[in-house]
């Protein structure tokens, strides 16, 4: 095998492997991308039901109620709020007042039906997406807390 | 004052990293003996200072000095001693205290045990060590003060987050960080052998074993760290594709196929500029890593304090790091000697081609972590990639270098024989195809997903490949009666390999059935009520209030049967720590070959139960003991003779 042929070899399977990734990306990346939305998007676009998308802001003060294991809360970006259910445990810094972002789809009746429930780790950090989506509806306080 | 000594100190390791930086690199241009070798005593003088400087603030959270901003902000005069030693690196300020610490002991390794390196290539090695510490000390005396006072002192600190209050995490960060930064040193001798032009096989013979012992360090960090996941996070999860987990995954893919090539170009000369451009690319992606955690650019599990100021430096650092080294490898590479010839079947080629499998592998990773950042800079939404995108296109990349990673070892090299080798791995493969069925049959057809069976097929190939490639060399078939001396003259580098790849396969089993056939129940659970889960029987007995060193903790119990036997009890908490006030889930598990049993407990509802998340996880150990089989292969190889640290110069004195 000349070096000429290595070469060709080599490129060969660089371009075999990096065009067998690229179909993988793009079979893969239109269903498995979440998009974010803040309550006022949903509110005001209009955003097809039952795909899987990110909805945060604060967790409205007052309204998380139990039902057994399910959790029905509100999120606010204090503009709008979107009612919230959850069935399972609540992550251990989930709180009223608090930033959270929900993975769900939203259901008929605008009810959004989460199927994972985050809340960071450190109760002052504010997820980067809520603190912009406050941004955005003109709520936002320096991430200090009225 | 010990507070203000370590800051000193820090100043002075800036001054000599800089020196080194300079005088070696002109030293070795001009060929001046004298100003080469400034950089051995350099090193050593730039590790001492930054030793003085940990220690000072190590002495600050022993002694709970909370004049010490960093200190007050992350430590608690209540905490277990253990876990102040730690908070010294669960911040951001100690964390990169801790990278920098590494990275002059790593060069001061260099000085220690490369006395017979080639003068050339140590001095520039070491220069290229101490630029990337410039880089890093600015960073830490511009940005991140860790020695930063407090005027007036609080009474007492703020605490460290409860969740990293565990052991698993006290030992997470430095050995990820000892992986990171141990790639640095793969980096330097390729930015060294770049400038003097010439790669050769004692160069791979001194950049191995570095590369091997990073390669340790990060895999169990990365262990370490799903493990930790898997028990405090209470979700019966290990891996959540998080873009700080990815972080460590990409050098870790680098570094595997850095580690292989590498072995191409000791043992055949060959594939130098590919393995110049890993050592690049895995630090570089190291580098990533960091920046990625330190900046908060990234939203993540992993919610670190951000700081844009911070964020920016990293990203010049990075820039400057990869972009520099690129353009010199640009500039370079191409007036490199091209090395030894081989057949595309030959182990080199199946090495080749596992390299470039890997390479993408970790370029989708990398696509799938940074597409919500260029999303967001091109304003097309802001989305998150979740696991279904890495699943989908990470995996199948994987499986076609499982397949060739059975046979490579059984390849000669130069030109192999391909269809010996599978007549060789026939039963193998039938063996493989049978557990395929095997497994269909069990799971009851399309009532599980499809994937289970490939993924068992794949274990069974590479796991049984091995063993019988280990026979093989041992004569276990052909001369049974002396295989056993055989198998203890095996070298240790063999050793290594065959365990490593091993415990590769017996880590797809625990994958694939984790991921298959999870089973989960949440529900409100009444006192005394039992619920079934993987074939047991759990009730809820009693819910006591305990007391903790820095928390309290409600406590339940749960009695697990067997076929109406009582043979276990299991005992969850919700932990509610004092300072600072949060709360923690600790999850119980009760492991078994066949699987754990993982038992959450949550908070009361109104009509006297409890909410709990009762979990099956089928083969969960498997990852743990495919994982330390890995470390186990990887120490057994770096115990090799033809790897130990002094043996390969005399070889290229030999030479020269």
């Amino acid at each position: 095998m000349t070096r000429k042929q290595r070469r060709l070899y080599f490129v060969l399977l660089g371009m075999l492997a990096l065009g067998g990734a690229v179909a993988l990306v793009l079979t893969a990346i239109s269903d498995s991308l979440v998009y974010f939305y803040s309550p006022t998007d949903i509110i005001t676009q209009r955003i097809p039901e039952g795909r899987r998308m990110r909805v945060g802001g604060l967790v409205e003060e007052g309204s998380v109620a139990k039902d057994g294991k399910t959790v029905i809360f509100k999120v606010t970006d204090l503009s709008n709020t979107i009612p919230v259910a959850y069935a399972g445990i609540l992550p251990d810094l989930f709180r009223e007042g608090q930033g959270v972002v929900v993975e769900g789809r939203m259901e008929k009746g605008g009810q959004f039906q989460a199927s994972e429930v985050l809340a960071k780790h450190d109760e002052k950090y504010m997820p980067k997406e809520v603190a912009d989506a406050l941004k955005k509806s003109g709520q936002w306080n320096d991430g200090k807390k009225n | 004052m010990i507070a203000e000594i370590g800051h000193f100190a820090l100043v002075l390791a800036m001054c000599v990293a800089l020196v080194q930086a300079i005088v070696p690199l002109i030293g070795a241009k001009r060929g001046n003996a004298a100003w080469m070798g400034v950089s051995g005593p350099a090193s050593s003088l730039q590790f001492l200072f930054i030793a003085v400087a940990f220690g000072a603030l190590t002495n600050a959270y022993v002694t709970s000095d909370f004049s010490v901003m960093n200190v007050a902000q992350n430590s608690h005069t209540d905490k277990p001693m253990l876990y102040k030693v730690a908070g010294v690196w669960g911040n951001h300020e100690g964390s990169l205290l801790l990278w920098i610490t590494i990275l002059s002991l790593f060069g001061f390794a260099v000085t220690l045990f490369g006395r017979n390196l080639p003068p050339g290539l140590k001095a520039r090695a070491l220069a290229v060590q101490a630029m990337i510490a410039v880089g890093f000390l600015a960073f830490i005396l511009i940005t991140s003060n860790p020695f930063a006072r407090l005027e007036p002192p609080p009474v007492n600190g703020q605490g460290l987050n409860p969740m990293l209050q565990d052991p698993g995490l006290a030992f997470h960060p430095p050995f990820l960080y000892l992986g990171y930064v141990g790639f640095s040193m793969a980096f330097s001798f390729a930015i060294a052998a770049l400038l003097e032009g010439r790669v050769d096989a004692a160069w791979a013979r001194w950049v191995r074993p570095w590369t091997l012992a990073a390669w340790i360090f990060l895999t169990s960090g990365i262990i370490l760290g799903s493990w930790w996941a898997y028990y405090t996070l209470g979700w019966g999860g290990w891996w959540y594709w998080d873009p700080v987990e990815n972080a460590s995954f990409m050098p870790w893919l680098a570094g595997t196929a850095l580690l292989h090539s590498a072995i191409v170009v000791e043992k055949r000369d060959a594939l130098k500029s590919w393995t110049i451009l890993l050592a690049i690319v895995t630090f570089g992606l190291s580098l990533l890593g960091t920046f990625l955690v330190r900046s908060g650019v990234l939203t993540s599990v992993h919610a670190f304090a951000t700081d844009p100021a911070r964020g920016v430096f990293v990203l010049l650092l990075l820039c400057l790091a990869v972009g520099g080294s690129l353009t010199l490898y640009a500039v370079r590479a191409p007036s490199m000697k091209m090395g030894g010839l081989f057949s595309p079947i030959s182990r080199e080629g199946a090495l080749l081609l596992n390299n470039v499998l890997m390479a993408t592998g970790a370029a989708t990773v990398l696509l799938g972590t940074l597409y919500p950042l260029i999303a967001d800079a091109l304003n097309l939404g802001k989305v998150s990639v979740g696991p279904p995108f890495f699943n989908a296109v990470f995996l199948p990349l994987m499986a076609p270098m499982v397949l060739v990673m059975a046979a490579a070892p059984m390849l000669s090299w130069k030109r192999g024989d391909l269809a010996g080798v599978l007549g060789r791995l026939k039963f193998v493969a039938a063996l493989a195809v049978a557990a395929a069925m095997a497994v269909w049959f069990l799971q009851g057809g399309s009532a599980g997903p499809w994937w289970t069976g490939a993924g068992f097929a794949l274990a069974v190939w590479l796991g049984l490949g091995t063993l019988l490639d280990f026979a093989e060399r041992i004569g276990l078939f052909a001369r049974p009666s002396q295989a056993l001396g055989r198998a203890a003259r095996l070298p240790n580098s063999a050793w290594g390999m065959l365990l490593a790849h091993f415990g590769l396969a017996v880590f797809i089993v625990g994958l694939t059935a984790s991921s298959a056939w999870t089973t989960e129940h949440i529900q409100s659970q009444k006192m005394g009520e039992t619920i079934m889960v993987g074939g047991f029987g759990i009730t809820l007995k009693a819910v006591d209030e305990v007391p903790g060193p820095n928390y309290t903790a409600s406590r339940a119990t749960f009695e697990i049967s067997k076929d109406g036997k009582v043979i276990d009890v299991m005992q969850p908490e919700k932990r509610q720590y004092r300072q600072p006030p949060r709360p923690t889930t600790t999850a119980a598990i009760r492991s078994g070959l066949l699987g754990d049993l993982y038992v959450v407990i949550g908070d009361a509802d109104a009509k006297g139960g409890y909410v709990t998340r009762l979990y099956f996880n089928p083969c969960i150990p498997w990852l743990w003991a495919g994982g330390a089989l890995l470390v186990l292969g990887g120490l057994i190889s770096l115990a090799d003779r033809r790897h130990r640290v002094g043996a390969p110069a005399r070889a290229a004195g030999a030479k020269a």
